[in-house]
């Protein structure tokens, strides 16, 4: 198959990469629609789910949540946002996307939040704080890693997902695909995909070590502690 | 329509494109059943080929808490690949056809399940496996007889959770024209001038068939643990 080898081609020609419609053109694009949605995500999200891991109510709702949004096809929420009036703007995928980003960043800060120690809950009241520096001080600081992990999930999320826009007139890295499924020309559709999965495992590496970063703490090499994160964030993402 | 160039003109706002139009269902029967059939038959063959080459890698990377890090570790590689980019990886070598779709569904299925099959053998108490190596169990019997139904519970959980997202993920087989309900959403829907009704049509229906297939396999798992109804009751 030189489809690869065509797609090197392809990625190695500047005037594909600052076109008007290049690659630089649609990437911006691309982080531009998902940086959108995770923001809003962030703000719907994170208030609601620190409220209720503090109270330590409605897990059960938001587990159903998080189940029920699996089974919604994105492309088809997409699709939706797209045929109603904001359908024409950048609005529509920001919308859809950040439907989806919700539940991860839900459910994590949700978990987060629930499991810090009682005690250090207890100790800090006792010290004299109130509610609100307990939240911000006691509590915040040890839910970091689990908030960050659902931060995470859900910015990979966004960024896999602005590229399906592309199927919906958005211009994003998924077009380059698209164009290259219109065209017949693989090497094209091959270049688009390497430009989406780099995009993708990028973010997720920034995210990961923006999580090593602020947790606190204690820290150990990078890579051992984001594994180790992985694998709870996927206990919480799978325990039903 | 040309003809009408003019004040006439059917503008799009005009044209009727309600989100609800059961008649669309009735008039497209033919059209419809097809691509149901192509949706379900991806899922089943997508997630059956998953946990077939699942569980062996399971079996294979327990052996090892290294050789666990590694696969799951690729695994989570392999999750982070969008679908889009996924199909279009595949699409070279096996063209147009429902195959690249499969494949990717199938890397993506076994994802999920290679790890909830790891976290159901594992959590086999050693002291279980010891009694029954101690009654003369060999590995054989031992995996079929004593782990595998220890560890039912969290593969079918697995299968569920595979289950319904490579229901969802079908959708994007769009991109090389076999998507299933996707189709309906993207090529009558989208496609079509925006019309409304096979949207909302392909959005229910995948929902449906998510749900439906969680909820059979719910069944088969209760039926496979009669053992744990007595203690939930």
């Amino acid at each position: 198959m030189n489809a690869f080898s065509d797609a090197i081609v392809y990625l190695n020609d500047p005037y594909n990469w600052t076109s008007a419609r290049g690659i630089f053109f649609l990437g911006g694009q691309h982080l531009q629609i998902a940086g959108l949605a995770l923001l809003i995500a962030l703000v719907v999200a994170v208030p609601p789910a620190i409220w209720l891991g503090h109270t330590r109510r409605g897990g059960g709702f938001l587990l159903g949540l998080s189940n029920v949004s699996r089974a919604v096809p994105t492309l088809a929420i997409l699709t939706i946002f797209a045929v109603t009036p904001i359908g024409f703007t950048i609005w529509a995928p920001v919308i859809a996307l950040a439907v989806f980003a919700v539940p991860p960043v839900l459910a994590n800060t949700y978990v987060g939040f629930r499991e810090v120690d009682r005690d250090v809950v207890e100790a800090a009241s006792a010290m004299g704080m109130s509610g609100w520096q307990v939240v911000l001080r006691a509590e915040l600081p040890l839910a970091l890693p689990l908030i960050m992990t659902g931060i995470r999930t859900a910015a990979v999320q966004v960024v896999a997902t602005a590229t399906l826009a592309s199927l919906l007139g958005n211009p994003t890295l998924g077009t380059v695909i698209r164009s290259g499924f219109g065209r017949q020309d693989f090497g094209i559709v091959v270049a688009g995909a390497l430009l989406v999965a780099a995009l993708a495992v990028l973010t997720d590496l920034v995210l990961g070590l923006t999580a090593w970063a602020v947790a606190p703490g204690e820290k150990r090499r990078p890579l051992g502690r984001l594994r180790s994160r992985r694998s709870e964030a996927a206990r919480v993402a799978s325990a039903r | 329509m040309l003809s009408a160039a003019g004040s006439a003109v059917l503008a799009a706002d005009a044209a009727p494109n309600p989100w609800f139009d059961v008649s669309w269902v009735g008039d497209n029967w033919s059209t419809i059943v097809p691509l149901v059939g192509q949706h379900v038959r991806l899922t089943v063959v997508s997630v059956l080929i998953g946990a077939l080459i699942a569980f062996p890698l399971a079996l294979f990377a327990r052996r090892a808490r290294g050789l666990a890090a590694a696969v799951l570790g690729l695994s989570t590689f392999v999750y982070t690949i969008p679908s889009l980019a996924m199909f279009a990886f595949i699409a070279p070598f096996t063209g147009l056809s429902e195959t690249t779709v499969a494949i990717g569904l199938v890397l993506y299925s076994l994802v999920v399940l290679v790890r909830n099959f790891l976290v159901g053998l594992q959590s086999v108490p050693e002291e279980v496996r010891e009694a029954a190596r101690g009654m003369g169990y060999g590995g054989g019997r031992l995996l079929l007889q004593v782990e595998l139904p220890l560890a039912l519970p969290a593969i079918m959980t697995g299968l569920r959770i595979a289950t319904v997202s490579t229901v969802a993920l079908v959708t994007v087989g769009v991109i090389v024209g076999q998507g299933g309900l996707g189709q309906v959403i993207i090529v009558n829907g989208f496609g079509a001038n925006y019309y409304r009704p096979p949207i909302v049509f392909g959005t229910l229906g995948c929902v449906l068939l998510a749900l439906v297939a969680d909820q059979l396999l719910a069944v088969v798992e209760r039926l496979l643990t009669p053992w744990t109804r007595g203690a939930a009751a």
